[in-house]
Order: structure tokens, then C-alpha cells, then sequence
């Protein structure tokens, strides 16, 4: 198996490269894909978004950042200043730790960890810590609320995803992310060369769904829900610290969306079967198509919250603890036997 | 009773309508880089055409909101031959658009067609003094006012229009009715030119009188002459 393009001599410049590489892929995925989600969202309610910055509004996000920069920071009297403070960097945090575990290409990863997709699952978890700090410092009654609602959501939805990952686990016979993609590599389904996604079905439709309640998206979007929340845990924040928490949400689709890609739609290569050209070549045609299928699956994100009606917080419960988990356990069973029995 | 579904069907449905729109061309208008396609009777700005103004400030009386500021002074103009007319001079007609409330009251009750609507809206200013447009601007505006949007078909024209169009009927009738007496009875033949008395007009120029005077009397010496040449003609008969 290919080793990481930075497992470099000294061990303090491979330190500062991956560091450099974290933050950067961070940064622009989450420009990238909230600038697919503005201009996706607004065609689908037929308008054209974003058009004035640069060229049909491309510059539109890193002009936000440049304004929420120059707004006053206010932290509420009544505040906990210190997790007030805190909040929104536990939130981003978290998303650029993960990073460091996602493969992107052959070799393009900061590092394998022998339990990469645990270690992924389980930071990415962290986030909500923020939400429900956030929640409750801000000493409103509306992002306690909202904070609440977030740390419910995550109890419900973490478990499905965790089994509909550890299903893929069973499959592949591994936890190391780039891992599971060489195993997805030589899957073959009945001799067909096959990604995941296709007899786990049940499997991608699980994480999806979930991932999509831990990011809390539309139609999961209880925490925040605006109409009744204002905006949840958010509401007291301005400026630079209001700006991560968006920014953690782009993060977390690009991130959610590389680890479906990983776990079922067959990594960086175009095809189960399929190769990629040796070296550099090989390097930069992973990135495009990592990248090209986690722009897909964002934008599926994009179109559920352009399509559905926030859900109700029973509902939300009820679809977890009735329908995902047993499910998900199901999946895992079937997974586990049809293992053995092939 | 609805036919039975699949189970979400309809949020397949619902994505599909999304799908559809998102490929679908948005109706967004890129407003300050495309102008926008306005009705040719919308109420941007009020226009002044000056000329038409005779001072008879009902505009300003019948404007709710009193934002139309009218000056006028009077002028003697002498009349040859007359009395010395007097005659309103508008030294100002100003419109303060940061009052009106663009009922166009003032357009509908102006008599003599010299208020407009015109559809630019783009005067927008950071000083509210700046909004009181005088008449000079408003003026400007009348260059935009666009032309009047044909009847539609089978409208009863205006009745000054019709009044028009009735009298120069009747004036092309009665030449072609003239015209056709003449190719016939091959009588008289009407005089061309002014009917006046060439003799005395002559005469009185000659004398002193000012020319339009003399022509006068000319025309009255000649009408009363013609009376009598067919007083004498039915005297006959």
C-alpha cells in the first residue's frame, strides 16, 4: 500500500506541511462547497444567487469572511465568557482534526491510523460539544433550546452512522480509511467488480441520512431552525466567531461527504477494478475524483434542504430510535452472514 | 379517493420538482446591469412641458400633498392696433418628489396636457434638497415621457380626435362637391387667392393705412359688394 506524501524527513517539517495542508483543504472545501450551496440553492428556488463578486459571485464567501472580520465582536453580559469564547473553536476544531485522517488520493493523506474511520466518527462527534457550549453560555433561553436539541440529535443519529460504518468495517476487513478503499478496490460482487454503495444500499442510505442530522442540515435542522429558534445556539454570536460556525458546517458536509465516498463509493478510484496512472499523475486524478464525488454527494445535501420541510423534533426521534437503529442493526446482521457465507 | 401511492413517492416528487426548476433558466433580473422592462404607463417621475403650462395652478390646489411650488408673474404684451394684453409668465414650477406620493392627480387635472408621466425612476439623491426638481429638470424629464400606447381595436377615439377628423371630412366634401358644380355648370369661376377688394386696397395702402387694416376693410368692401350683386340676382329671378 502506498504511504503518505508526507511521511518526510525531518519529522518537524512534516509536522508543519501537514498542519499547512489540514488548514488548507479545510478552508477551501468549506468555501467550495458553501459556494455550491449558495448557487445550488438559489437555482432550485429560481433565482441566480451570488452574481457580483468577481465573476458570477465566485468571490462571495471569502468577501463574507473579509466582513465578518471587521464586525464587533459582542459577547452577551449575562454570557459564560470563557465557553462563550470557547464555543466555536471546539466546533471548527474538530473538523480540521479529521482532515488529517481522510485520504483525498493515493498517498494523499496527512496520516493512516490503524483506526481511521473510529478516530473519524468519533472527533467528528466532538463538534456538537460546541453546539451545546454555545447553548448554554449564551444565557438565552432560545440557544439553550437550541443547544439541547443539538446534543438530543447527536445521541439519536450518532448510532446509526457508527453502524452503518461498522457494517462497511466488517465488509472491508479493516479500519484504516485508505484501507477500506483498496479493499473496495478488489470487491467484486458476483465477479463484477462493484463499489459498496451498491449492495449496501441500506447501508448508504443510513449514513446519509444520518450524516445529514449530525451536520444538522435541512430537514434536521432543529437546533437551529430559525422560524422557531431564531437561529439556536447561534443566536448571540457576531462576527469572526459566528463565521466559524458556518464555516464548521461547510467543513462538515465536505468531511461527511469524503467519508461516504470512502466507505461506499470506492475512494479516489473511478471504479472498483480500475487503476490509476503511477506517481504524480495518479496523485492529482485521485484529488479530482475524491473531490468530484464528495461535490456530488454535497450537493445531494444541498438538494434535500432545497426539497424538504424542516422535521419535528418527535418526528426527528421517531425516525432514529424506530426506524434507523433497528435498521442499522439489521444491516449489520445481513452484512455479517452474507461475510461468512461468500 | 386517491389512487395508492408507493411509499415516498412523494418526496421523490418533490425532489423532482427542484431538479426541474434548478435546470430551468432563473427569473432573477440583474437589475443595475439590466433595466428593467417597465409598463409604458408606470408612474417613475412627473415631466413638465413648459410651454403647455398657462399658470392656472390647479395642480397645485388639487395636490394632496402640496408639494408643487408655482411662481408666476404677468407681462403686457402690446398689440398692434389693440388694447395691450396681459399674459402669465411661470418663473417657477418645482415638484418636491420627496413628498408626492405619486398619485398623479396633478397629471389627470391639468388642462392644458402640460404634466406627464414619465417611467425613469433613477433619481435617487443623498440630499433630500436635492429631490425638489424645478422646472428646468422637470423639463428634461418630458424627453422621456414616452408616446401615448395605441387605442385598442374597435375604441371610440377621443372626442376632440373626432371633432377633428368630422371637420376636415366635411371641408374635403364640400371641395369635391365645389369641384364637381364647377366641371358641370362651367359657371363663374370662384376667385383664387384672398377675397378682398384689390381696388381699395390698393388705394388705401397708397394713403397710409397700416396693411393690415386695409386689408381688412378691402375684405369687408368686398363681401358687402358680393351681397349685393346676388341681392341683385335674386331680384331678377
Amino acid at each position: 500500500m502506498a504511504t503518505s506524501v508526507f511521511a518526510l524527513e525531518p519529522l518537524w517539517l512534516a509536522l508543519l506541511l501537514q498542519a499547512l495542508a489540514a488548514l488548507l483543504l479545510f478552508l477551501i472545501g468549506a468555501v467550495v462547497v458553501g459556494y455550491l450551496e449558495h448557487k445550488v440553492l438559489a437555482h432550485m428556488q429560481d433565482r441566480l444567487g451570488p452574481m457580483e463578486a468577481i465573476w458570477h459571485g465566485i468571490g462571495q464567501l471569502p468577501a463574507d469572511g473579509l466582513k465578518f472580520l471587521q464586525k464587533e465582536d459582542i459577547i452577551p453580559t449575562a454570557a459564560d465568557r470563557w465557553v462563550f469564547a470557547l464555543a466555536p473553536a471546539v466546533a471548527v476544531v474538530p473538523g480540521v482534526v479529521v482532515i488529517a485522517v481522510l485520504p483525498f488520493g493515493p498517498g494523499l493523506w496527512l496520516t493512516d491510523l490503524d483506526a481511521g474511520i473510529f478516530f473519524a466518527l468519533a472527533a467528528s462527534g466532538v463538534t456538537v460539544l460546541g453546539t451545546l457550549m454555545a447553548g448554554w453560555s449564551s444565557a438565552n433561553k432560545f440557544s439553550l433550546m437550541g443547544g439541547l436539541r443539538g446534543a438530543a440529535q447527536l445521541i439519536s443519529y450518532e448510532l446509526p452512522l457508527v453502524l452503518a460504518a461498522a457494517a462497511i468495517v466488517i465488509q472491508a476487513g479493516t479500519l484504516s480509511l485508505p484501507g477500506i478503499v483498496e479493499a473496495q478496490h478488489g470487491f467484486t460482487l458476483f465477479g463484477v467488480p462493484m463499489i459498496y454503495g451498491i449492495p449496501h444500499i441500506i447501508g448508504l442510505g443510513l449514513f446519509f441520512v444520518a450524516a445529514l442530522a449530525e451536520l444538522s442540515r435541512p430537514p434536521f435542522d432543529m437546533p437551529i431552525a430559525d422560524s422557531e429558534l431564531i437561529a439556536g445556539h447561534m443566536t448571540e454570536y457576531t462576527g469572526m466567531r459566528y463565521a466559524f460556525f458556518m464555516l464548521s458546517e461547510y467543513a462538515g458536509m465536505v468531511i461527511l461527504s469524503a467519508l461516504a465516498t470512502v466507505l461506499f463509493l470506492g475512494g479516489w478510484y473511478p471504479w472498483p477494478g480500475v487503476g490509476l496512472p503511477e506517481g504524480a499523475a495518479g496523485m492529482v486524478l485521485g484529488f479530482v475524483i475524491t473531490f468530484a464525488k464528495i461535490l456530488v454527494l454535497s450537493a445531494i445535501m444541498v438538494w434535500l434542504r432545497a426539497t424538504f420541510p424542516r422535521m419535528r423534533e418527535d418526528q426527528l426521534q421517531r425516525l432514529s430510535w424506530s426506524v434507523l437503529i433497528p435498521l442499522g442493526l439489521l444491516n449489520i446482521v445481513l452484512v455479517a452472514t452474507a461475510k461468512v457465507w461468500f | 379517493m386517491a389512487a395508492p401511492s408507493l411509499p415516498g413517492s412523494g418526496l421523490l416528487k418533490g425532489l423532482g420538482l427542484t431538479f426541474k426548476t434548478m435546470l430551468s433558466p432563473a427569473t432573477t433580473a440583474q437589475y443595475p446591469h439590466v433595466k428593467p422592462e417597465l409598463p409604458p404607463r408606470t408612474r417613475g417621475v412627473i415631466a413638465l412641458m413648459e410651454e403647455n403650462c398657462t399658470v392656472c395652478m390647479l395642480c397645485a390646489k388639487e395636490c394632496p400633498d402640496w408639494c408643487i411650488y408655482i411662481d408666476s408673474s404677468k407681462e403686457t404684451v402690446p398689440v398692434e392696433g389693440g388694447r395691450t394684453r396681459t399674459r402669465n409668465v411661470l418663473d417657477r414650477f418645482a415638484i418636491d418628489f420627496a413628498l408626492c406620493m405619486y398619485c398623479g392627480i396633478c397629471v389627470e387635472v391639468c388642462p392644458f396636457d402640460a404634466l406627464f408621466w414619465s417611467p425613469e425612476f433613477e433619481y435617487a439623491e443623498y440630499d433630500i434638497r436635492e429631490l425638489t426638481h424645478e422646472k428646468e429638470r422637470l423639463r428634461e424629464w418630458m424627453d422621456t415621457v414616452p408616446p401615448p400606447p395605441p387605442l385598442e381595436e374597435g375604441a371610440v377615439p377621443p372626442a376632440e380626435i373626432e371633432a377633428g377628423i368630422a371637420a376636415a371630412r366635411k371641408e374635403a366634401e364640400e371641395a369635391v362637391a365645389k369641384a364637381k358644380a364647377a366641371a358641370e355648370g362651367g359657371g363663374e369661376p370662384e376667385a383664387e387667392g384672398p377675397q378682398i377688394d384689390e381696388e381699395l386696397f390698393a388705394r388705401l395702402v397708397a394713403e397710409g393705412t397700416p396693411e393690415r387694416a386695409a386689408r381688412a376693410k378691402a375684405k369687408a368692401a368686398f363681401v358687402k359688394a358680393q351681397k349685393r350683386r346676388e341681392r341683385e340676382q335674386g331680384g331678377d329671378q
